[in-house]
């Protein structure tokens, strides 16, 4: 078992004809991620990364049975592309764009939260379920199935600690990157309730940063509902109040969002936090 | 991106948000003549991207021409919290009543619009809602629905509004939320909105925030960037699509990804150093843009280390040690280098950087270790 993606995702593709996305779709499939159609306007009928390409997402569902959507268009399209995802009729979506407006996505988020729909990201690296199925820009390479389960909202941070981890020997059920903005889709507490549920999950990691308050309602719910262990590492401990350290998410506002508050929730919900992240595989032990 | 008070003043009087009369001296001069035709009773107001100007002595008021034009003569030049004062918005000024505060922000755990108003305006918002929450009113905002009618009202009441304002703050609620719209903002805020001794509401003060992400679809609006209030490097930064913010410290940091180039900083902190900025390369920068990168730390004179870390995913770790060679040739630098480069053509990036008489690591805490210790020399 694992979350989310597996070895029966049968995996779309928006803007397959891309740069960026025909890339990463030759890195999924390499993989052995189930990729099964692209979506490119206007070049429905040819062929990108030997996956059939389709014009429209809802035309791609119909001919086959696609169940997960990636997005890699570029920010302005972004929008369309998960409500057109949404409206043919796909459970999930993961959005890998970096740099959606704020307003777009809070329509977005509201119109997939109405029709049920599931949404990683965006800014996200996407999903990565190791020997299994790679829905994102995750390294296949330096992750390996085991019982970790990883909850990230960065990065390349993400990928230091999966290294870290696997060079430990510590394998990951499913390696979930929800990402870096202020608005987004699945959040901690989503992530953190299926890997509750996921019988393959023992341990989880939870990798936050500066913003928001989600981190905190995070630690809430991990002293309320969970009974597997958790190790959190939060970053941004030395960034100023005021300035936006890179993600649009990363923020510290009107004395909200700190390292330091979110470090006291977690620690007083029992969860062990470390002091840099290539602490985590100790604290796992 | 913030815009200055008279920005965003400007951006709701095109929506018919009632302002007052006002214009923007740069010199004490052009200061005293705008209030010669704003009647001679003015209010002198410096312009700068912080908060607290008031408590900082940049708004004076003025009763004459001559006392504006040494308000202002005062006021430019000054320094508020670190950024000096190069403009100053002479505003008619007003006998105020009462004062309000209006505004729209994003509810990130909501997922949508938020107004938020109080009857106890011209204060700090944020200190009140720490200290006396419950004199603040929260309406969110439907983004499939819009603002409707009747929120205004709802917050009218809530604020205890007399009823003869209610029309017209009705219309100045609906004309915010509509320039909070119109320009991608996350902030747009009135504060205060006064009721004057005449009793016509006006926006005394005003503050908008832009999303950075939307400013592609406002060319107008990124024109209103004030190059004046962010470092140098900061615009340079920008210029090469990279994300960089200036810290107090000696350790100049180079990263990529935003997660891990905070998480590089803290753990240079954590093995007792200070690091000197943040900067994130972005996914997949090529050696242009790390040559950029590195002249824009170097340029910092407090550095006296410099802390490369890539974990190579999209990035290539060979075109960023090409990017360090360039670099490298262009500037003449003694300042010691610890490198570490995992990830996509780690072989490569290194077998580039052998020659290149930089201090090499493996794991992270070896690298902010080994910067740590350059940084003391």
């Amino acid at each position: 078992m694992s979350i989310l993606v597996n070895k029966d995702t049968r995996l779309l593709v928006q803007g397959i004809t891309g740069r960026e996305g025909q890339f990463h779709t030759q890195q999924m499939v390499a993989y052995g991620t189930k990729v099964v159609a692209g979506v490119t306007p206007g070049k429905g009928g040819e062929w990108a990364a030997g996956v059939p390409v389709f014009d429209t997402a809802k035309s791609a569902v119909e001919s086959t049975g696609a169940n997960c959507a990636i997005i890699y268009v570029p920010a302005r399209f972004a929008p369309d592309a998960m409500l057109e995802s949404a409206d043919a009729g796909i459970p999930l979506i993961v959005c890998i764009t970096e740099g959606v407006p704020v307003l777009d996505m809070m329509k977005v988020r509201n119109y997939l939260d109405q029709k049920g729909v599931r949404l990683i990201g965006p800014n996200c690296p996407g999903l990565l379920t190791p020997g299994e199925a790679k829905v994102g820009i995750i390294p296949g390479h330096i992750a390996k199935p085991g019982n970790v389960g990883i909850v990230a909202r960065s990065g390349t941070l993400t990928y230091e600690v999966l290294n870290a981890l696997s060079q430990r020997g510590m394998g990951q059920s499913t390696c979930v990157g929800i990402g870096g903005d202020p608005i987004n889709g699945t959040n901690f507490i989503d992530a953190l309730e299926l890997f509750e549920a996921d019988p393959q999950t023992e341990k989880i990691v939870l990798i936050g940063e500066i913003g928001g308050t989600d981190e905190e309602k995070a630690a809430e719910y991990i002293s309320d509902h969970l009974s597997k262990p958790v190790v959190a590492f939060i970053a941004g401990q030395t960034a100023p109040p005021g300035k936006r350290m890179g993600h649009a998410g990363a923020i510290v506002e009107g004395g909200s969002g700190l390292a330091s508050d979110k470090i006291k929730a977690l620690e007083a919900a029992r969860v062990k936090v470390a002091k840099h992240p290539e602490e985590i595989p100790d604290l796992l032990v | 991106m913030k815009l200055h008070e008279y920005q965003s003043k400007q951006l709701f009087a095109q929506r018919g948000i009632p302002i007052l009369k006002g214009k923007v001296a740069t010199t004490a001069q052009e200061a005293r003549d705008i209030a010669v035709e704003l009647g001679g009773r003015v209010v002198v107001k410096s312009q700068v991207l912080v908060g607290g100007r008031g408590k900082a002595g940049g708004v004076k008021l003025a009763k004459s021409a001559q006392e504006a034009e040494e308000a202002a003569q005062q006021i430019l030049g000054m320094n508020i919290k670190g950024l000096p004062v190069r403009k100053v918005l002479v505003d008619e000024a007003a006998e105020i009543k009462h004062e309000i505060y209006l505004g729209i922000t994003n509810d990130r755990a909501a997922k949508k619009p938020v107004i938020i108003a109080s009857g106890a305006g011209g204060v700090d918002i944020e200190e009140l809602a720490v200290s006396d929450p419950s004199k603040i009113i929260r309406e969110h905002v439907d983004p499939l629905l819009g603002f409707r009618e009747y929120q205004a009202r709802h917050v009218a009441a809530a604020i205890e509004l007399p009823r003869e304002h209610w029309k017209t703050f009705v219309q100045i609620a609906t004309a915010l939320v509509e320039t909070y719209w119109a320009t991608d903002a996350t902030l747009a805020e009135i504060n205060p909105l006064v009721i004057t001794k005449d009793n016509r509401l006006i926006a005394l003060d005003g503050k908008i925030v832009l999303d950075d992400n939307a400013l592609y679809r406002h060319a107008d609006l990124a024109e209103m960037r004030d190059l004046d209030e962010e470092s140098s490097q900061e615009t340079e930064a920008r210029r090469f699509g990279l994300s960089y913010v200036k810290l107090d410290g000696e350790i100049g940091c180079m990263v990529n990804g935003a997660g891990l180039a905070m998480g590089t900083m803290d753990i240079v902190k954590y093995f007792g150093g200070s690091p000197a900025n943040f900067l994130d390369i972005g996914g997949g920068a090529q050696a242009d843009k790390v040559t950029a990168a590195l002249r824009i730390i170097l340029s910092d004179t407090k550095v006296n280390a410099i802390l490369i870390n890539i974990f190579g995913g999209i990035t290539r770790c060979d075109e960023v040690a090409r990017g360090i060679l360039i670099a490298l040739k262009e500037i003449n630098t003694k300042v010691p280098m610890v490198v570490r480069l995992v990830g996509t053509n780690e072989e490569e990036g290194r077998r580039l950087l052998a020659d290149a008489n930089m201090i090499t690591a493996t794991s992270l805490a070896d690298a902010a270790q080994k910067a740590v210790k350059a940084s003391k020399g």
